[in-house]
């Protein structure tokens, strides 16, 4: 590779040809300030339309500032990034873009979190000259069941159309109109439900302003534990525990599992339950699917759909129903473990302590945006009562703590509540990319060669990259596995299958980078892929320490078929634990 | 929810397969293919956005984020009589604003809109090369010279019946 030689502050440095000089000089520990480019390595995920200008830095020679985020370095160039003219320039810029930005930061959701809000207080920003010359766009604010939009507060750094059209591909979003009023959102400035938006919240993972936030759901919470006629049950995802901490200052990777059950606790939740749990309940009901389909395939089944893809991921859910309706058959057809738990909670466990569906509130902590929008799908509603009444995300769970004047750090570590909190390493694993496909096979191993496993830990079906393939050998019978994390990388390999490219039995897709870890209800990772990193460490300790680590080993899982569902996929676990997919795609019709 | 729905008639929709066809249905040639569209239908209402994306394998939103950016592309049915008022640098210094003001009052639509029998759209164009005639108006193909607020309404009764 062709190496140039450069000069930053005066620093002189090496870097391979093609290096911007953004990344030349964080190489030489010089942090140029930021706003609209954005860069998630080992993910592949960059931003860098060059747009915001606060990056300028001057070159010798050049009449103008260069962006550094966008301009490569050049042999023998001569850079300098905090000189009077360029720290003029970045506070010029800052002003043009606030002066078209509201001023609401008192009450914007995005408060003390926001990368916009941090770049004014870092440039010393006190007043906006020319603000009486500024025209402020209106957009009426889009309050979908899963993500809220407010573009009066979009700065135009494109990130959110990156995610959604390039490492995505939903396409639900793109840039319209010009000057002033431009803008980012769906066609026709539709609202997003009309839009092929999955929900899956990446956008809201990188908005730098509180354009786009979650549908807060905390109020909701508050009002049911506040409820005495209410019992109100709470869930925790998986990833939550390894991401909660950063909310109070810990270090990405720290594992707050029993500080956080004290903290639900003592916010009032009767009954303090693990979807960890259901993960198990998933695997039971999934591993069942796969073994059963499986089995007619290997003995010449020629109608039998293969490969079965995992359906835990409601962002996923959304995208094939939208992208490849003709494909709906062949997922499994198991409901997520939000809603498996939801299900269960409201039957097994309600009649358990004699309490009624009505006086019953299932609340669900998850990293994730899109189960929001699951919750409150018809198919997982009785009479109209959902089983999951209000999903709230990893970021307004760390508000309740707060609010309510609890510390994490200083919380003692508690258990979950019997029956529905005790899960295995299994469960825990859902929350990464390969995790539930690991998971499974663990027990679909198991089950198929009645033969003890030797090993739990499949490491080949570890690891960040995008698509990832592996043959595990079943006793003799090699299971061909494929798994995407992203739903651009879940459209390749679906498009490979389609064209008969490749060949799985069993496929696991993640809509989220890193899986659940990454998803749009986590604590914002700014741009840092390290965190994500670390989350995925922790989710495997916690795996690692846990005493069970397959889930047809949880007593409480095998007590829940003894006494309530029978065996899995029986008529009773069919109705609970089981769903169907829809046609959502778009299509043209004659008049 | 169920599928999306989007109507078009059946020539319109193979007016519009065969306009992507002949740019090899590519996504890059998205501009090109929307010129075609928009000759051809005279503007470019959401249906047929939708049918240009599905031709071109591409989501709506792009092409939609394309069709506002751009200022020669529409998505309202300009009138029978469009009229085009020029608000180019001489024009503009003899009074153009004053003409372009009395146009919206009597027709009762801005700039960029048509009147709701569908006669006539508004729209200001640069300099057409006319400057000694400030400020000029066109009305379809007809140039009017050295107009002024008073004359709108002279302009407005010709097409009265046409």
């Amino acid at each position: 590779m062709e190496k140039v030689k450069l000069t930053i502050d005066n620093k002189l440095i090496e870097v391979e040809k093609g290096t911007t000089i953004y990344k030349a000089a964080k190489e030489l520990g010089i942090d140029i300030p930021v706003l609209c480019y954005m860069n998630l390595e080992d993910l592949g995920i960059e931003n860098k339309p060059g747009g915001c200008r606060i990056c300028v830095v001057e070159v010798e020679g050049r009449r103008n500032l260069a962006p550094s985020c966008s301009t490569n370095v050049e042999e023998g160039m001569v850079v300098h990034t905090h000189t009077m003219r360029v720290i003029n320039a970045r506070r010029t810029v800052m002003e043009f873009i606030l002066s078209d930005h509201p001023k609401d930061c008192l009450t914007c959701a995005k408060s003390g979190n926001c990368e916009l809000q941090d770049m004014a207080v870092k440039l010393g920003i006190r007043e906006i000259p020319g603000q009486e010359y500024a025209e402020m766009s209106e957009y009426k604010v889009d309050f979908s069941p899963s993500i809220i939009r407010d573009l009066d507060k979009c700065i135009m750094c494109r990130r959110c159309e990156m995610m959604c059209n390039e490492f995505q591909t939903v396409g639900a979003l793109s840039a319209f109109n010009r000057g002033f009023d431009a803008a980012v959102g769906p066609a026709f400035e539709m609202d997003l439900v009309h839009s092929t938006c999955t929900y899956c919240g990446q956008c809201v993972a990188v908005c730098p302003t509180g354009a786009l936030t979650e549908k807060d759901h905390t109020r909701d919470v508050i009002n049911a534990l506040s409820d005495p006629t209410k019992t109100v049950v709470v869930q925790t995802a998986p990833a939550v525990r390894a991401a909660l901490g950063e909310e109070f200052g810990m270090e990405a990777g720290t594992l707050v599992t029993g500080q956080m059950v004290s903290a639900l606790r003592r916010l009032g939740f009767d009954h303090i339950f693990d979807t960890d749990f259901a993960a198990d309940l998933t695997i039971m009901e999934e591993g069942t699917e796969l073994l059963g389909r499986l089995t007619k395939h290997l003995s010449g089944d020629k109608d039998v759909k293969l490969p079965i893809l995992t359906s835990c991921c409601p962002a996923w859910v959304n995208f094939f129903e939208h992208n490849f309706p003709e494909m709906k058959d062949v997922p499994s057809t198991a409901r997520s473990p939000q809603q498996m738990f939801g299900a269960i909670a409201k039957t097994y466990f309600a009649d358990k302590i004699n309490v009624k569906r009505d006086d019953l509130v299932v609340v669900s902590i998850m990293p994730c945006l899109a189960k929001k929008y699951e919750a409150q799908r018809d198919e997982f509603k009785v009479d109209g009562n959902p089983d999951v009444d209000f999903s709230i995300s990893t970021r307004e769970l760390a508000h309740l703590i707060k609010e309510a004047n609890l510390d994490l750090n200083t919380l003692p570590k508690e258990d979950f509540d019997k029956p529905l909190g005790e899960s295995t390493g299994a469960g825990v694993i859902f929350g990464v990319t390969g995790g539930v496909i690991e998971a499974a096979t663990r027990t679909a191993y198991e089950v198929h060669t009645k033969k003890k496993l030797e090993k739990i830990d499949f490491e080949e079906l570890r690891g960040l990259d995008g698509i990832r393939e592996a043959t595990i050998d079943f006793d003799g019978t090699p299971i061909k596995i494929g798994i995407a994390h992203g739903l651009g990388n879940a459209r390749k390999l679906l498009e490979d299958i389609k064209s008969g490219k490749s060949e799985f039995h069993a496929i696991e897709i993640m809509a989220c980078p890193g899986g659940c870890i990454g998803g749009g209800g986590q604590p914002l990772h700014h741009s840092n892929s390290e965190i994500l990193k670390a989350r995925t460490r922790a989710i495997y300790q916690e795996d690692a320490g846990k005493p069970i680590r397959k889930s047809h080993e949880n007593p409480y899982i095998i007590k829940l078929y003894e006494e309530f569902l029978g065996k899995p996929m029986s008529e009773k676990a069919h109705h609970l634990l089981h769903t169907a997919y829809f046609d959502k795609s778009k299509k043209i019709e004659i008049s | 929810m169920s599928s999306i729905k989007v109507k078009l008639k059946e020539k319109d929709l193979n007016k519009i397969k065969e306009i992507c066809k002949s740019f090899n249905n590519e996504e890059g040639e998205l501009i090109n293919v929307l010129h075609k569209t928009q000759e051809h239908f005279g503007y470019l209402p959401a249906e047929v956005q939708e049918a240009v994306a599905q031709g071109l394998n591409m989501s709506v939103a792009k092409v939609y984020g394309v069709v506002t950016f751009y200022s020669f592309f529409t998505m309202l049915p300009k009138g029978k009589h469009p009229i085009s008022i020029c608000t180019g640098t001489a024009c503009y210094v003899r009074g153009a604003d004053n003409v372009l003001q009395e146009f919206k009052r009597q027709l009762n639509i801005e700039v960029g809109e048509t009147t709701e029998d569908g006669k006539h759209s508004l729209s200001c164009l640069r300099c057409v090369g006319a400057c000694g005639l400030a400020p000029v108006v066109l009305v379809g193909e007809k140039t009017y010279g050295r107009v002024s607020p008073e004359g709108v309404k002279a302009i407005l009764e010709e097409y009265k019946d046409k």
